[in-house]
C-alpha cells in the first residue's frame, strides 16, 4: 500500500499505526517495540528533567526525531491553562508545531473535557499550532473541532488504558461519515482485533500505547498491531460483503448429478 | 559582596554564581540545549536567548524535555509543573 499515504496538514505519513512511548520497561524495549510496530509517529509527554540524577538517559537517544515524527501531547492536563502551557513548552522543546491536545475531565475516566478542549484548541490554533485533539466519540464535538481548524480528530475507542475496545462503533462511524478530515482512533484498544475493527470501520489511523506496552510480550504485540492495522485498512478499501440472514451458495448448482 | 545567588530549578532551591546565564545553567546540568524547553518565571524562552539571559536571585527556572508517554497520567512519572493537577 505504498500509494496509500495518510496526509495531515500537508505532512505525509507512511504508517497508520501511531504509538505512545509510556509504560515500557526501559528505553531499549520502547525502541524495539516502536521499530517492530512500523509506526512513524510516536507520541511523547513533556515533563521536568531530572536535575539530580546524572545518569539520566534521554528518550530521544532511542527514538530518533529524524526518523520518527515526534508528536508531543498534553497528557495529564486538566485545565485549559495547563494544556496551553504544556503545548507551548512542547513546541519550545521540539522542532514542530504539532501537538496532540488533551484536556482531561477527571482522573477516574480520563475522558476528555470537550468544552475545555475546544477552548484550548482555539487558543493554540491562533498561535500557529497544528492541533490534533484527543476527543470523545461525540460527532458534534468532532465537527466543532474541525470547524475551528483541527486538521484531524482523535476520538477515543474507550477510556485510556482500559483495553475495552471500541465501545461505541456507531458514533465512530457517524464521525467518519460526517467529518472530512482524517480520523485517528486513540485510546482504549485492547488487542489486535480492536485495531483491525477501527480500521475496517474507516478510521485513517489508530494510536495506542498501553495495548502494546502493557502486553505480556510487548514486542510480539507490536508486531500483531502492525498486521492488524494493515489488514483492517486493506479490508476497508476492499469493501466488505453485506451481512445477510441466510446462506448464499458459493458453488454453482449446474453440473450436479 | 555575595558571590552566590539562590535560584529555584525544577522546584529545588540551589546556589549558583552571580552572573550565570540560562545557557551556563544548562551546561552545568549537562543538558543538551536542543533537547529542552526552559521557562523562566513562567516565560518560555527561545533557544537563542539561553546564552543572553542572566539569572538573578529568586528566579524560578523550569527545564523540561520529552519523556515516554501515551496519554493520561502514567506519563507524569518524572514530575509535572506545580500548577498542573498532580496525580498520586
Amino acid at each position: 500500500m505504498h500509494d496509500d499515504r495518510l496526509i495531515i496538514a500537508g505532512r505525509e505519513f507512511r504508517s497508520r499505526l501511531w504509538v505512545g512511548t509510556g509504560k515500557y520497561k526501559d528505553f531499549a524495549q520502547t525502541k524495539l517495540a516502536i521499530e517492530t510496530s512500523g509506526a512513524d509517529v510516536v507520541t511523547v509527554a513533556v515533563r521536568r528533567v531530572n536535575i539530580t540524577d546524572r545518569s539520566k538517559e534521554n528518550l530521544l537517544d532511542y527514538v530518533d526525531p529524524k526518523r520518527y515524527t515526534i508528536l508531543p501531547n498534553t497528557a495529564g492536563c486538566y485545565t485549559v491553562e495547563d494544556a496551553v502551557r504544556y503545548a507551548r513548552l512542547a513546541r519550545a522543546a521540539g522542532v514542530s508545531d504539532l501537538v496532540k491536545l488533551e484536556v482531561l475531565g477527571d482522573e477516574k475516566t480520563l475522558f476528555p473535557d470537550t468544552a475545555g478542549l475546544i477552548e484550548a484548541a482555539k487558543i493554540l490554533i491562533k498561535e500557529g499550532f497544528i492541533v490534533l485533539p484527543y476527543t470523545n466519540d461525540d460527532p458534534i464535538v468532532a465537527r466543532k473541532l474541525v470547524d475551528i481548524g483541527c486538521p484531524a480528530v482523535m476520538p477515543l475507542a474507550a477510556p485510556i488504558g482500559s483495553g475495552l475496545g471500541i465501545r461505541n462503533p456507531y458514533n465512530l462511524k457517524i464521525i467518519m461519515e460526517t467529518v472530512k478530515v482524517p480520523i485517528i482512533v486513540d485510546a482504549g484498544v485492547g488487542t489486535a482485533s480492536d485495531a483491525a475493527l477501527a480500521m475496517e470501520y474507516g478510521a485513517d489511523a489508530v494510536l495506542m500505547n498501553t495495548a502494546i506496552a502493557g502486553a505480556e510480550d510487548p514486542i510480539a504485540m507490536a508486531e500483531a498491531m502492525k498486521y492488524a492495522v494493515h489488514a483492517g485498512r486493506l479490508a476497508y478499501k476492499a469493501g466488505r460483503i453485506p451481512r445477510k440472514l441466510y446462506a448464499t451458495a458459493s458453488s454453482p448448482i449446474e453440473g450436479m448429478l | 559582596m555575595r558571590e552566590a545567588m539562590q535560584i529555584q530549578v525544577n522546584g529545588e532551591q540551589r546556589d549558583y554564581r552571580i552572573g550565570l546565564t540560562v545557557g551556563d545553567l544548562l551546561r552545568e546540568l549537562d543538558l543538551k540545549q536542543e533537547r529542552v524547553a526552559v521557562e523562566l518565571n513562567l516565560e518560555i524562552l527561545e533557544r537563542a536567548e539561553f546564552d543572553r539571559r542572566n539569572l538573578k536571585e529568586g528566579d524560578r527556572v523550569e527545564i523540561l524535555s520529552f519523556i515516554g508517554g501515551g496519554a493520561g497520567p502514567e506519563s507524569r512519572a518524572n514530575g509535572g509543573l506545580s500548577p498542573c493537577t498532580t496525580i498520586a
